[in-house]
């Protein structure tokens, strides 16, 4: 068992083309930060200062991670991680 | 035609060519349209647009379509209403309604925007359009895209008012009801746009598509007599109209349209729903997402994509906002339908419950010009109002009934 994370389209490019990859569980950014390693880039694109971007939404579950501990949101095998741009939808 | 240079990061600057792409791969950041504002400077005169129809193509070159428009040919250019009887009753000089209420063909603002997203999906060759929408929305690209040929994916919260689901049912198009809130809704839609090569008009479109917004700041503009408004009133759900509204100001004044713009941008939420409005109150940027409770589901988005952006746009212009309770925003579509004889949907309850606010803490001059936008149809969300209004005086079919019946209404 591992953490899924889905992969938006403007971050599939580090990713190989890949729409989902494994993850580690642990709180949201060590997760971003390890998938770093994997596939370089990807922590610059999505965090900043071990905040995440303003323009970035993470959800665990489909939960926003901003109802919980931001960044600092603890995952655990099996949970689903999605990476969703922020700017999107209206009315 | 042909003023459109290209897309560019707001955040970051990066330049992309225009596709059918809405976040900076880099930093995430929103793009929006570059246009040649020399080159629209020199073809589009105070003249022009007069000597053309009245719709909200009118001012095309503004827009960021390549060729002719295809969707929403007769939209936009919707009354703005001089409200003498509301005025008197707040006690202000000079008020005027932006009446979207009006709008063709679904009676929202919304038709603004899918005219341009529709137009630029079809230039993209695109045969399916989709949306995630809190209603408005969900019945415009249902229309729209069934006048244009497209097959429709329309995404809405299952908990939508009846009036507005019936309404999109009306054109046949696929309706997927989302057992969640509209954040959710649209979470799933940004999911689904990932996967499928849909024109989703307000994700991948969406640079496009809020393009259409600028279009009421424009006509109130003109319809003023080609000067800006000192206060404006705009209902905040994503932000975006608001922001669009501010653009198209400084934009006439880039391209010489008007000499002068001092205009003062307020923003209206409804209390059960107001993370913009409470970012302002509060002074702050960071827009903390909530979980939406409120009669105005058309505004009912807890966490706003263009939040940040709006924030910006109250400190630019002196501005600032107010939210309205569910009963505040019922008592005011009742007052703008007996003042002014305009039934708005509940979002236009918010718009004027907020700007009465402002006007009694003082934020907004009684004196000044002041403009409310009113952007959806009351016939929309008839259930908000059900129960709080007169009712009706039942008689037998005889003139003795009605007599009866008369007797006690003058005794009122």
């Amino acid at each position: 068992m591992t953490v899924k994370v889905r992969i938006p389209v403007p971050l599939q490019r580090l990713t190989k083309g890949k729409e989902e990859v494994d993850g580690e569980p642990g709180t949201i950014i060590s997760l971003v930060n390890s998938l770093d390693k994997k596939y370089p880039g990807l922590a610059e694109r999505i965090s900043e200062g071990g905040k995440l971007r303003r323009f970035v939404n993470v959800y665990v579950n489909e939960e926003d991670v901003r109802f919980m501990n931001n960044e600092e949101t603890e995952v655990k095998d099996g949970d689903e991680i999605s990476i969703v741009p922020a700017i999107a939808g209206g009315g | 035609m042909g003023f459109v240079k290209g897309l560019k990061c707001r955040e970051c600057g990066r330049e992309y060519a225009i596709d059918p792409i809405y976040v900076c791969e880099f930093c995430f950041g929103p793009l929006e349209v570059v246009y040649d504002y020399d080159g629209i400077k020199k073809v589009l005169t105070r003249e022009m647009i007069l000597s053309r129809p009245q719709t909200l193509w009118r001012y095309r070159e503004l827009l960021p379509i390549d060729g002719e428009p295809t969707s929403g040919l007769h939209s936009g250019f919707t009354p703005l209403v001089r409200a003498d009887k509301l005025a008197q009753h707040l006690g202000l000089k000079k008020l005027y309604i932006k009446d979207d209420t009006v709008t063709h063909p679904t009676l929202s603002f919304k038709d603004r925007v899918v005219a341009i997203a529709l137009s630029k999906a079809r230039e993209f060759g695109f045969n399916t359009v989709a949306c995630a929408s809190t209603g408005n929305l969900a019945h415009s690209v249902s229309a729209h895209g069934a006048a244009g040929g497209f097959k429709r994916f329309i995404f809405i919260p299952a908990s939508l008012e009846h009036s507005k689901i019936i309404a999109s049912l009306a054109y046949g198009p696929n309706l997927i009801a989302v057992d969640g809130n509209y954040d959710e809704v649209n979470r799933l839609c940004s999911e689904v746009a990932n996967k499928y090569n849909w024109a989703f008009v307000n994700i991948n479109i969406r640079p496009f598509y809020a393009e259409g917004s600028k279009t009421q700041g424009y006509e109130i503009v003109e319809q003023l007599g080609w000067r800006t408004p000192d206060a404006v009133v705009v209902p905040c759900a994503s932000g975006s109209l608001m922001t669009k509204i501010w653009k198209s100001f400084k934009e006439m004044k880039q391209i010489g349209l008007i000499n002068d713009m001092q205009t003062k941008i307020f923003s209206a939420q409804a209390t059960g729903c107001s993370p913009i409005v409470k970012a302002i109150k509060e002074g702050v940027d960071v827009i903390k997402p909530v979980r939406p409770d409120t009669i105005a589901k058309s505004l009912a988005i807890g966490n706003p994509a263009d939040g940040f952006y709006a924030t910006q746009v109250i400190k630019e212009s002196g501005g600032y906002g107010e939210d309205a309770s569910d009963n505040e925003i019922i008592e005011a579509i009742k007052l703008l339908a007996k003042t002014e004889g305009i039934f708005a949907e509940t979002a236009g309850g918010v718009t004027l419950a907020s700007a009465i606010k402002l006007i009694e803490k003082g934020y907004i001059d009684k004196e000044s010009v002041i403009v409310l936008c009113i952007t959806g149809n009351g016939l929309k969300t008839k259930e908000a109002i059900v129960g709080h209004t007169v009712e009706p005086f039942h008689i037998n079919p005889n003139l003795k009934s009605f007599e009866e019946t008369l007797k006690k209404i003058d005794s009122v």
